[in-house]
């Protein structure tokens, strides 16, 4: 990134304030993916059920669960699994969704049927049902999460690059590119695909938050990350039995971090596509 | 000759993130019934901000900071919006660029002027359906009743720009601002709509100011010119007047620069620089100094306008 | 540099005295999609319809019509751009028609066609600057990149004007006359024999258009290239051409040197086009005013003149029989039943 695009990232973050504390939020987290496990104050997995179900404490800041583990470490420790699902979902989720969307929108015709026809399949179920079909039948393991997550968001990649294909199939830089002496992939790849980048991107982002969500529902239903893994979706699952005897804390600390998260990306979207546009940039 | 618009001293400025743009000073022209003024200039010259400022529409980073604007007698810069909603419909009218655009897709051309006249002229529906197709015959659109059923998108450019003249005249208004209303026609297209505005000009007594780039067409179609150059109107004269014999630096450039249905290219001349950035805060008094040939020490007092002949007002202390 | 594409071709005084010939060119256009089992055949647009002309070396050819006159489908056919219905395009010794567009892009005539598009701004790819749009077909087509590339992108900027402190920008950061630049300074860095000219100054003030109009001429002289140059605006096209083709409806119906045809106009619509065309010493010729719009190009009656109805001299010949060109003193022609000669 040049000097420029820095200086304009930082103008626009300095404009938004929302954007700065997404942006924020957003670093906390990628810290504690990476550093989680050497953070985390107490062993995740180590239980003591003479501490079982202990309320928010100096020692326990996010206090214990049901076989005493400290909830607090294993939220931390299980951001770089949860994060981690969603972010390699939403790469595979953009390269072929991107392409497809590209591909789609630029050549039209039978290319055009075949993709679109897809994604109408896809959008025709319910899309977490079919997130939970897919993992139930090629089996509980974290690639085939990252899978279905990626599946149920395919449509809405392709659908945001192939209308941002089509607006730009047109343009008179297509043609000059042609003259130019590009073929179809050359002008696909090398002059469409970084138009349609900024938009993409944002969606990124946004999808993000969705399938961090994605994930963690699969856990909380059983269909996703096992126990004793520490994971946040397993987490609101174990602990929302307590919350009716008053244990509020086991459920709320993890349902909260997940919430907090998907907000982030949300707000994150916007900034990040003031950031990604060159029109923007003065 | 009654004068219908009458604008003085009239100045906008524009907020931006990179400073306050000063994008009119002291604009002043008068416009009779039944006359066309024509205001002309490049990109940038402000011509279109005029237009947008009288009547109301600024967006929000825009502001009149000072003069007077008079429509039939009414004070425009002190309006209400209210007010100034109600005067755009009946008293003053614009035509814009691009009149697919200004038109609602979905809907019938007929229905869309019935929808003006109903609300300002009070008419019922079915007079009012009539009376659109009046409109529509009035504008020489062919076979008005069956094209009142017609939409946007069924329609040519210049049709479509005969049907925004429809809606823009539908209540008999006092002005018809027309923003660069041909551009992007073809001539020959340019010429029908021209002599419809013209007509209905010359039938209902409206005022027309012509926004235009085009000096060559504004030379055929108003009665006078006023020439813009970076917010300064900066001559104005009776068209032939102005024509036969340019005053200001600028005009004389700006004419030397349009190519002629004779001559040769050697012959033309560009006109070197470019517009003085409106957001400096030392703007000198004569925006076009910088790039004025005949540029004196004298170009630094403050500017004002003075009379060189009757009716020939230039914005020069050194005039050609 | 032998990694260097094509352009290497037969020298040109091989190739004859015509740069390009093009002969009963037609394109038409199926209206809406084809029916994979329908039985009629689908309406057709007649954009371009049975078209002939040439162009001499060094000469430049303007195109004048109103706009659907099928000026911009011609020139892309011309370029290569799009595939003819019929007809044949004569490039220096090669006939280029039968060659299909997709292929043509790595062909080694490529180079020769280039085009100035009508928008600089909007054919300039906005994630690019101005540098790697020159840079781009000269990467292409001639195979250039590292300083030698460099070299030859300022070259190409210097010959037109642009100041090299502003390769570096975005379009969206240039004003449009540096726009203009960059849009001819990508079109000549391959050094075609034919450059095709689609309204470059049509979004230009005046004061600008007339620097982009002498550097035109300018690079005209020093690279030797032939234009064809499309305008809506005749007093330019008067201007830069030695020649004019004006097009009613995808036909050809007035060709000749472009003074006289805009002077001493033949043909009737070319007639009302001039008078259309306003000026600034006020006179207007009100009497030959065009009135109504061109007829539909779709599935048009062949054996009508397709300015029938329009035309305010037509008789019933011209709905029976269409007018052929014929030739005129002064190395002019008007597809005209009733013209005589001027």
């Amino acid at each position: 990134m040049s000097a420029a695009a820095l200086r304009h990232a930082r103008h626009v973050v300095s404009e938004n304030p929302v954007t700065g504390f997404a942006l924020g939020l957003f670093v906390l987290f990628v810290l504690a993916a990476l550093l989680g496990p050497s953070l985390a104050p107490h062993d995740p997995l180590a239980s003591n059920t003479m501490l079982a179900l202990q309320p928010p404490s100096a020692q326990h800041w996010f206090g214990t669960d049901q076989i005493g583990r400290d909830i607090f470490s294993r939220v931390l420790v299980a951001t770089r699994l949860d994060l981690g699902i969603a972010a390699a979902s939403v790469a595979l989720v953009f390269a072929a969704g991107g392409f497809a969307g590209l591909a789609a929108g630029f050549f039209g015709g039978w290319v055009d049927q075949i993709v679109g026809r897809t994604a109408d399949t896809i959008m025709a179920f319910p899309l977490f049902v079919l997130a939970m079909a897919i993992v139930a039948a090629l089996g509980n393991t974290v690639p085939n999460i990252v899978l279905a997550t990626a599946i149920i968001n395919f449509p809405l990649y392709v659908r945001v690059a192939r209308a941002e294909t089509t607006q730009r199939r047109e343009a008179g830089f297509v043609d000059a590119a042609r003259i130019a002496g590009h073929r179809d992939m050359g002008v696909l790849l090398l002059q469409v695909a970084p138009n349609i980048l900024p938009i993409m991107v944002v969606q990124m982002s946004l999808t993000m938050g969705y399938a961090i969500l994605n994930a963690a529902g699969l856990s909380f239903i059983g269909l996703g990350v096992r126990a004793p893994t520490p994971e946040w979706g397993i987490m609101v699952a174990e602990g929302a039995s307590f919350i009716v005897s008053g244990e509020w804390w086991v459920a709320l600390f993890p349902g909260a971090t997940l919430m907090v998260a998907v907000f982030c990306f949300n707000l994150l979207g916007d900034g990040v596509r003031d950031i990604v546009d060159p029109r923007r940039r003065t | 000759m009654t004068t219908v618009l009458d604008v003085t001293d009239f100045s906008v400025e524009f907020r931006t993130r990179s400073g306050t743009v000063k994008a009119l000073d002291r604009v002043a022209f008068r416009i009779g019934r039944g006359e066309t003024m024509a205001l002309v200039g490049e990109s940038g010259s402000g011509k279109s901000v005029t237009a947008y400022a009288l009547l109301g529409l600024l967006d929000a980073a825009g502001r009149i900071t000072g003069g007077r604007a008079s429509l039939e007698g009414v004070e425009l810069t002190t309006a209400s919006p209210a007010a100034l909603a109600a005067i755009r419909g009946r008293r003053a009218a614009m035509i814009f660029q691009n009149p697919r655009a200004a038109l609602n897709p979905i809907r019938p051309i007929g229905q869309q002027i019935a929808d003006v006249v109903r609300r300002h002229a009070g008419l019922s529906r079915r007079d009012a359906t009539s009376r659109a197709v009046e409109m529509l015959r009035e504008v020489g659109i062919p076979d008005p009743v069956r094209r009142a059923g017609a939409y946007p998108f069924e329609l040519s450019g210049g049709m479509c720009q005969r049907v925004m003249i429809a809606i823009a005249v539908a209540t008999r208004p006092a002005l018809l601002i027309a923003d660069e209303p041909t551009t992007g026609l073809d001539v020959t297209t340019q010429a029908v709509v021209m002599d419809i505005m013209a007509k209905l000009a010359g039938e209902t007594g409206m005022a027309t100011l012509l926004i235009t780039h085009d000096l060559a067409l504004a030379a055929e179609r108003s009665g006078r010119i006023a020439v813009m150059h970076a917010g300064h109107i900066v001559e104005e004269a009776a068209t032939r007047a102005l024509l036969a014999a340019p005053r200001h630096p600028y005009t004389r450039r700006l004419l030397a620069a349009t190519p002629t249905a004779a001559g040769d290219l050697a012959e033309l001349r560009s006109i070197p620089g470019n517009l003085p950035d409106l957001r400096r805060a030392d703007l000198p008094p004569c925006r076009f100094a910088a790039r004025c040939p005949q540029h004196l020490e004298a170009c630094e007092a403050p500017m004002v306008w003075r009379d060189i002949a009757p009716a020939h007002r230039i914005a020069c202390w050194n005039p050609a | 540099m032998s990694g260097m594409i094509g352009n290497d071709p037969t020298p040109r005084e091989a190739e004859g005295r015509y740069l390009l010939d093009v002969a009963e060119l037609s394109k038409r256009f199926p209206l809406g999609r084809r029916r994979l089992f329908g039985k009629a055949a689908p309406a057709m647009v007649h954009a371009v319809d049975d078209v002939s002309f040439t162009l001499a070396r060094g000469e430049t050819l303007g195109l004048v019509g109103e706009s659907g006159c099928g000026k911009s489908t011609l020139v892309r056919l011309i370029a290569r751009l799009t595939d003819p219905t019929t007809g044949s395009i004569r490039f220096g010794n090669r006939e280029l028609s039968a060659l299909p567009a997709k292929a043509f892009a790595r062909d080694p005539d490529r180079a020769r066609i280039q085009i100035v598009f009508q928008d600089a701004g909007e054919s300039i790819n906005p994630r690019f600057t101005a540098a790697d749009a020159i840079a781009d077909p000269l990467r292409q087509l001639r195979g250039l990149g590292g300083d030698a590339l460099r070299e030859k992108v300022e070259e190409a900027a210097t010959l037109c004007g642009l100041p090299l402190a502003l390769l570096d920008r975005f379009p969206h950061q240039l004003s449009g006359g540096q726009r203009a630049r960059v849009g001819i300074a990508r079109a000549i860095g391959p050094r075609p024999d034919l450059l095709v000219l689609d309204e470059p100054t049509a979004a230009l003030d005046v004061s600008v258009q007339v620097t982009i109009l002498q550097l035109l001429v300018r690079l005209r002289e020093t690279l030797g290239i032939s234009y064809v140059f499309v305008s809506h605006d005749l007093n330019v096209v008067r201007l830069l051409c030695d020649r004019v083709v004006v097009m009613y409806l995808g036909r050809i119906v007035e060709t000749g040197p472009a003074r006289a045809v805009f002077d001493a106009p033949l043909h009737p619509y070319t007639r009302g086009l001039v008078a259309a065309v306003p000026r600034l010493d006020g006179l207007r010729a009100d009497a030959l005013r065009l009135a109504g719009d061109p007829r539909s190009p779709i599935d048009p009656d062949p054996d009508a003149c397709r300015f029938h109805g329009r035309c305010p001299i037509g008789t019933g010949r011209c709905g029976a029989e269409m007018p052929k060109l014929r030739r005129f003193d002064g190395g002019r022609e008007a597809a005209c039943h009733y013209v005589e000669a001027a």
